[in-house]
């Protein structure tokens, strides 16, 4: 739900140039987080056209780029991020919750935009810059955002925090920093079922004051 | 008579009720916290449940011949078999395993299924079809206090009306399911639950009704659940799910993972029972409440479920007039599953509501009605505190207006209120605390934390006893393994697992005391804990760091045992609790849409252990609270009995610019006598009752049934 507030985040999800060497069409990709994100976006008409090779249905080798590491794979072209992330690099932290681009549980940031890994699928993720929230801290040290989280006592069961975190830590490392009406269109895109958005909203608005990144 | 084991007095209390971060929240906030749904093990197979698309019917046939030839194809297990009766969509008839998830899913698709059709009901607000449709079950009559007509004559002002709410469901984020290992004659289970003491026997009575299976020993099996991804009351049970996926793992040798799909989570894993009804309530002129009267029903699938304890919270027998008549719809739609505090909810909206309609015809402003029949209740002094102070901080003075006088133009702002209560009698608990030689102490037993604080809960309990610091304490859970202690359901961890706690390591002290007492030439009775040292009390000089102390053991380790009930044990925990909520609402009466502007809450829980994790769990049933008052609801189409919303873009939740501003004051230091109560229900009691009421105030008029949606307020409107 995020209807009831005007929408003045900035729209987000991928534009880019399709690639060539993919038979799927990008149509699924541009579904971006929130904010009145539509999944119109990124749907070029040369990407609709784009027919140059087939794939699949068995694994295809894949090379996706990840917390600034390149990693080979092979999947199945209708694979999604997600499932490559969770079931194939045991890169867990992003959640499956609804798996239709709707809360926000998934998100991982691609090429600097919060993105949902649920429908984006893992062969057109190659080429481009996937942060997971394993890539953002170590034991040691963590993004503001992060330390902010624990501050703020911004989690309960946690399930839903990594995705809030990866949207949140893409708002707070906005300049200038995000306003409250900001911070919580940013967060729109993802749902918390214990009900902890009092403080994720203070966690995010906090780290976006203390520099973000 | 005060014992060693009592909570420290306010003035010795360095960590107890005072603002501490989560001790999980690090591995949250990193991603790096394991789930169920995470585990990814050697070999691991993946699951899929097949699930009736009939909401009544009798299986057929079942066809896994295709299926079984599909790619990565592993085995499967049924559910249930031809000639068994479904009755609701969603009923888990087999599971069925491949080597990824995208072959499993293929192999659940090419399953065959055939049903002979039977008839079937889903819907409840309408309780003559219901009625009609053969679906209501025989009522329960309740009378209670005065005579009911005599009192109902007496009245001076009456309230006739309608009141209701619908189906929810508990959409845990992560869903039910677990993956099972089983090898040789070691059974180890990451489930998702809120009982990971009582899964082992739970599983091994599932398995052991399959004689090609036999006898299982729950010694034998391990739960192992460090953290999990939501419950709300919805996961105490194995499920059926859990079985197969157990005779998934031991057929084919390999760890297997089943985890309900999204749609299957919302349409057989939760729900909470509708409640609709006519209620009755009459008051004398000066607005004392003298009678009250409810006919209800409501549905939680085919057996019926839900009974509101009406009237709430103003239930006193002697004074209050009461007839209650309750009636179970039986309907095709997945069972209902505890949710926080069943049946109060419900009993709040089918009180509360009603008695804010005959403040209004009254005249009357809400708050002084609801104080001044507070004698009503069991807590009066409990209730009159809690809403003044509830009501200075949502500005009740300056923001209230009469109902519908909220002036001119299309946004109209309004206040309600609403009061609750709940038990929280702590649940059995025993934990062994130990204090090793390094200085190390560690609490051990096999609770489990919901999101609610249990790590954080018990190393503040262990290091105030101590002396420590939290990170000094290792806290252990999560695993059946060690010492039992109960499920988490019904606000009962906090009282019963911080007791054997304190109990355990106050035990583990003293034994400590004893070693250390020779060495400083003390008696153990002289010794104190405190600031990281063991000291003296008569003569502080005589002091020992706190590892110097621990390394008088030598070798040797203390286990110190605690254990909830312990009569001899100091009155540590309590049951019955009160809370008061109010909300600030606007409504646009051009579309209909109701926002939060703030919602205060205060609630009185005994001695709060950590203040912080307690007004996260206050602040979350309140943002819950939301949901189900303006949002979400299970819709369920009668044409083809299906849930018609179990994803989560219909399925409607509120995000964190919906809930508006929130403010939570714990009561502290004036019940701490008490001891310990659970918080996870009574929060989650009053949002609905108390938005609903605010509603009504700003636009003049009651809208009857939860969630308050733009249509049935327009509806509402219109109809005025």
């Amino acid at each position: 739900m995020s209807c009831n507030k005007p929408c003045d985040g900035p729209v987000k999800g991928p534009q880019h140039e399709p690639r060539k060497g993919f038979s799927r069409r990008t149509f699924i990709e541009g579904v971006g987080i929130g904010a009145g994100a539509a999944g119109a976006i990124g749907m070029t008409p040369e990407a609709r056209a784009d027919s140059s090779e087939l794939m699949g249905p068995d694994p295809v080798p894949i090379t996706l780029n990840i917390n600034g590491k390149s990693v080979d794979l092979e999947v199945e072209p209708r694979v999604t991020l997600i499932d490559a992330l969770r079931n194939q690099l045991d890169h867990t932290g992003a959640k499956k919750v609804c798996d239709r681009a709707t809360c926000g549980a998934c998100t991982v940031v691609v090429d600097g935009n919060p993105v949902y890994s649920c429908t984006l699928l893992a062969i057109e993720a190659q080429g481009r810059r996937i942060e997971t929230i394993e890539g953002i801290s170590t034991e040691d040290s963590m993004h503001p955002v992060q330390v902010q989280f624990v501050e703020n006592d911004a989690q309960q069961c946690g399930f839903c925090t990594p995705g809030l975190v990866m949207a949140g830590k893409v708002a707070a490392d906005r300049n200038p920093p995000p306003s409250m009406a900001e911070v919580e269109s940013a967060l729109s895109g993802n749902i918390c079922r214990c009900g902890t958005y009092v403080g994720v909203r203070k966690a995010v608005y906090e780290a976006a004051r203390q520099g973000g990144a | 008579m005060a014992t060693k084991y009592d909570w420290p007095a306010v003035e010795d209390r360095s960590l107890i009720g005072k603002r501490h971060n989560r001790v999980d929240g690090p591995a949250k906030a990193r991603g790096a916290a394991k789930y169920s749904y995470d585990r990814n093990l050697d070999g691991m197979l993946v699951a899929r449940l097949v699930t009736s698309p009939v909401p009544h019917g009798r299986i057929i046939s079942i066809d896994t011949s295709t299926a079984e030839k599909a790619a990565g194809y592993k085995g499967h297990v049924n559910i249930m078999n031809v000639g068994d009766e479904v009755q609701w969509v969603g009923t888990e008839i087999l599971a069925i395993c491949a080597d990824t998830e995208e072959h499993a899913r293929d192999a659940a698709a090419a399953v065959n299924l055939h049903f002979e059709i039977l008839p079937h009901w889903v819907k409840d607000e309408d309780v003559k079809k219901a009625g009609e449709a053969n679906r209501v079950q025989p009522a329960k009559d309740d009378t209670k206090g005065p005579d009911f007509e005599a009192a109902w004559d007496s009245a001076d002002e009456t309230v006739e009306g309608y009141y209701g709410l619908g189906i929810i469901t508990h959409c845990c984020l992560e869903p039910h399911g677990q993956v099972v290992d089983w090898t040789g004659d070691d059974i180890k289970v990451y489930a998702s639950t809120q009982a990971v003491a009582r899964i082992p026997a739970d599983l091994a009575r599932g398995l052991s009704r399959d004689e090609s299976i036999g006898t299982v020993e729950p010694d034998s099996v391990e739960v192992i659940t460090p953290y999990m991804g939501g419950g709300f009351g919805s996961k105490f049970a194995i499920d059926t799910w859990g079985i197969a996926c157990a005779k998934l793992s031991k057929k084919t040798g390999r760890p297997v993972k089943l985890m309900l799909d999204r749609d299957e989570e919302l349409m057989v894993a939760g729900g909470r029972p509708s409640d609709y009804g006519n209620v009755k309530i009459g008051a004398k002129k000066d607005g004392t409440l003298v009678a009250y009267e409810s006919e209800t029903w409501s549905t939680g699938g085919i057996a019926g479920r839900g009974s509101p304890p009406l009237p709430y919270v103003y239930d006193n027998e002697e004074r209050l007039a009461q007839k209650a008549r309750h009636l179970n719809v039986s309907t095709n739609i997945g069972p209902a599953r505890a949710w926080r505090a069943p049946n109060h909810p419900q009993a709040a909206v089918l009180t509360m509501c009603p008695m804010d309609d005959l403040a209004a015809k009254l005249d009357m402003d809400p708050v002084e009605f609801f104080k001044k029949n507070a004698d009503l209740t069991a807590r009066p002094e409990v209730y009159r505190y809690e809403i003044d102070k509830c009501a200075e901080m949502i500005g009740w003075k300056e923001k209230w207006h009469k109902r519908g006088d909220s002036g001119p133009g299309p946004v109209k702002r309004g206040l309600g209120l609403s009061l609750h209560t709940w038990g929280g009698r702590p649940h059995d608990s025993t934990c062994e605390v130990r204090i090793q030689p390094d200085g190390g102490v560690s609490v051990n037993l096999a609770s489990q934390d919901l999101g609610v604080g249990t790590y954080t809960t018990l190393a503040v309990v262990a290091a105030e006893t101590l002396g420590l610091q939290i990170p000094d304490i290792k806290v252990n859970i999560g695993n059946s393994k060690l010492p039992i202690s109960g499920a988490s359901g019904g606000s009962t961890t906090v009282g019963g697992t911080s007791a054997s706690t304190r109990r355990a390591t106050v035990n583990a002290l003293e034994e400590l005391k004893g070693v250390v007492a020779p060495s400083l030439g003390v008696g153990a009775d002289d010794l104190v804990a405190k600031d990281g040292k063991v000291f003296a009390k008569s003569d502080p000089s005589k002091s020992l760091s706190w590892v110097d102390a621990c390394r008088k053991l030598g070798n040797r380790t203390i286990t110190g045992q605690g254990r909830q009930p312990d009569r001899d044990g100091g009155k540590l925990n309590d049951s019955g609790v009160g809370g008061v909520q109010m909300a600030d609402v606007s409504v646009d009466v051009e579309t209909g849409v109701v926002s939060i502007n703030k919602i205060a809450a205060v609630q009185d829980v005994g001695l709060v252990v950590c203040l912080e994790q307690s007004e996260s769990q206050v602040y979350g049933a309140m943002i819950q609270g939301v949901a189900w008052a303006l949002y979400e609801e299970s819709i369920y189409d009668q044409a083809t009995g299906k849930m018609l919303n179990p994803d989560m873009e219909f399925y409607k939740l509120p995000g964190a610019g919906d809930i508006g501003e929130m403010e939570v004051h714990m009561v502290q230091n004036k019940y701490d006598d008490r001891g310990v109560i659970g918080i996870g229900e009574p929060p989650a009691i009053s949002p609905g009752a108390a938005i609903s009421n605010a509603v009504a105030n700003a636009i003049g008029v009651r809208v009857s049934t939860l969630p308050l949606t733009p249509d049935r307020v327009l509806a509402a409107l219109a109809s005025a």
